[in-house]
């Protein structure tokens, strides 16, 4: 039994990491309608971008601000140079582009910072928390942040006038349209607000996966599988999403026979894969009515 | 009307409606696309001989992804689950059990159809991101699943196994390469044949109703859960076919060989040649097997970032794919012929 309760902390633990992945992917999802195959990237780079900082001789939490705003511009940015050229190209042109912006930056990373493995530095320290082995002050630190942001998100969505108008263009762009909203820019808003969580996402897993160019690769696709989980179009359902991945995840490395490192991946896919098979809108999904 | 509801309408699918003689070349053109095929060979090196073998061969693996998107509208990341299987299937009837290497390019199809077919099963109530997932999801453990201990004595585990390449037979004066070369294209030709008859076919007809309305298709009679899975078993058995001649053309077969890298490469070659066009594919494979060599021609360092900005200009360019080019090409031939 305590290898059992050891095993779901050390899973709520990792799985802090995909809920603040997954929520940057439900964020965008909510904003653009698709999964961005390079959020993970450019979550990475805005880490390096933060390291840098610090390198320069810039203290934590000042590096930590100036990287949100240059992620949100740079969200903005890449919307509206990259994408918005893209809005009538058929959907799967989008992903193509999005592959496209995956290889950009992760060459232009590992060209600018090489791909040694670098050390990052944690704002919570990392003792052991509250006397336990299996968590530590870091970690704790990560699941204080990830509810916050969410609490936040929840707030700006349901009680801000902005945060009204970006469900709306979201859900029934023409209707929002014809109420003044303007949607191409509730898009770019997504983007950039999207690539700020996902700043505060590689800023937090950087000291636990350590930072080079391709730290983020396992971490999106934990974080889709995560989003997916939860549910694409519910923020809440992807943290629990997260933490449920993390534990799946655990629990199948400890107790299924002869599950290493290798075979864990494809086995929390599985088990994700037969919970959509019976919930196909995720667990907090909200059902779409299709009409013909 | 509740709020979480979603007309389906024109143009907002994920995969356009292509009309089905839109899908195909015309035969003047097909005629001169196989002249120059069959040319080809004579004029060029070994070594060339085998990236044009190899051409083809990923314009298959393309081809089949096209059937399963652009013909059913179903979107898969796990082809190269498929093509692993394929390749597998034939490498190891060739080096345990000695099969002619012809004989285990059907026999790889009819396994592919059967996994594909049976993947289809769970994957039937899922759609768009969710069935990625679920593709994606195979196109990463199927590297793991082949290094398994209990089935190293088979696969080889990590090392793989190596394929013997064939000989020309009947004593023609041929090297293997150019053999190769027009056995694949022999295969290739009989495969777009039947892709092309399939799409026409009823089958092909309930498929793109699936594609383009779903909940009207089934209201007008379409077994959707049938031909969806169908689609996958036809799409699975011809990346199988695919992947069998892959591994003959490398003589090498390793589980790393089959990652999710090689289902996005097919992926943007579909995007490329353009979804629901099955000429496109060729084209397709031709920028996802030399794009990157040219790339790497540019800058070394820079490889990845400069194939992005290449497919970048390639999808603001012709956001369609070479499709587009094509109907471009037949608007000016038209207007050339009324003057």
């Amino acid at each position: 039994m305590e290898l059992f309760t050891n095993q779901v902390l050390a899973g709520i633990a990792t799985g802090a990491i995909y809920a603040c992945m997954a929520l940057a992917v439900v964020m965008i999802y909510q904003a653009i309608d698709h999964l961005n195959f390079a959020q993970g990237e450019m979550a990475m780079f805005s880490t390096f971008i933060s390291w840098q900082l610090m390198q320069w001789g810039v203290s934590y939490w000042a590096a930590f601000a100036i990287t949100l705003v240059f992620s949100f511009i740079a969200g903005i940015a890449i919307e509206r140079i990259l994408f918005k050229p893209l809005t009538k190209a058929p959907v799967l042109t989008n992903v193509a582009g999005f592959i496209a912006l995956f290889a950009i930056i992760n060459s232009s990373a590992g060209l600018i910072w090489d791909f040694t493995i670098k050390q990052y530095p944690t704002p919570f320290g990392s003792s052991p928390f509250l006397g336990s082995q299996l968590i530590s002050t870091h970690q704790a630190g990560m699941i204080g942040v990830t509810v916050m942001l969410l609490v936040a998100l929840y707030f700006f969505f349901q009680y801000t006038r902005i945060g009204l108008a970006m469900r709306a263009a979201a859900s029934v762009p023409e209707s929002a349209r014809l109420v003044g909203i303007n949607t191409s820019w509730m898009i770019a808003l997504g983007w950039g607000m999207a690539t700020a969580i996902g700043a505060i996402a590689g800023m937090l897993i950087a000291p636990v996966v350590f930072l080079e160019p391709n730290m983020m690769g396992g971490v999106l696709i934990y974080g889709f599988a995560a989003a997916v989980l939860g549910g694409l179009t519910s923020p809440f359902g992807a943290v629990v999403g997260g933490f449920l991945v993390g534990i799946f995840e655990n629990l199948a490395g400890t107790y299924i026979p002869g599950v290493g490192n290798e075979l864990k991946l494809p086995i929390a896919l599985a088990l994700i894969i037969s919970v959509l098979v019976v919930k196909p809108a995720g667990l907090f999904g909200r059902h779409i009515v299709k009409r013909v | 009307m509740s709020a979480a509801e979603e007309v389906v309408a024109e143009g907002h699918q994920a995969v356009a409606a292509v009309p089905k003689r839109g899908m195909t070349l015309g035969t003047g053109t097909s005629l001169v696309v196989l002249a120059a095929l069959l040319i080809m060979p004579i004029f060029v090196k070994n070594f060339i001989i085998f990236q044009m073998t190899m051409l083809l061969i990923y314009g298959l693996a393309v081809l089949a992804l096209n059937i399963l998107t652009g013909g059913s509208g179903q979107f898969s990341l796990g082809q190269s689950a498929f093509y692993a299987v394929g390749a597998y299937t034939t490498a190891v009837l060739m080096e345990h059990f000695n099969v002619n290497y012809a004989l285990t390019l059907p026999i790889a199809g009819v396994v592919c159809f059967a996994f594909g077919f049976l993947f289809g099963q769970p994957a039937l109530r899922l759609s768009g991101v969710y069935l990625a997932l679920a593709t994606f999801a195979l196109a990463t453990a199927m590297p793991q699943l082949l290094k398994l201990n209990f089935l190293e004595h088979w696969t080889g585990g990590v090392q793989g196994l190596v394929v013997t390449k064939p000989d020309a037979p009947f004593g023609l004066p041929m090297s293997q390469d150019m053999w190769l070369y027009y056995f694949t294209l022999v295969v290739v030709i009989a495969i777009y044949i039947f892709a092309v008859n399939l799409l026409r076919s009823r089958s092909g007809r309930a498929f793109m109703a699936i594609r383009d309305n779903e909940i009207a298709a089934s209201a007008m009679g379409v077994d959707v859960a049938l031909y969806k899975t169908l689609a996958f078993g036809v799409s699975a058995a011809i990346t199988g076919i695919a992947g069998s001649l892959g591994a003959i053309a490398v003589q090498f077969v390793a589980p790393d060989s089959y990652t999710i890298t090689l289902a996005i490469s097919l992926f943007l070659g579909m995007v490329v040649g353009g979804v629901g066009w099955l000429p496109g594919s060729i084209v397709g494979a031709a920028f996802i097997i030399f794009v990157p060599n040219i790339a790497e021609g540019i800058s070394k360092g820079l490889s990845g970032a400069v194939f992005g900005v290449l497919l970048f200009l390639v999808i603001y360019l012709v956001p369609h794919g070479a499709r587009q080019v094509a109907i471009l090409g037949q608007k000016l031939a038209g207007k050339l012929r009324k003057n």
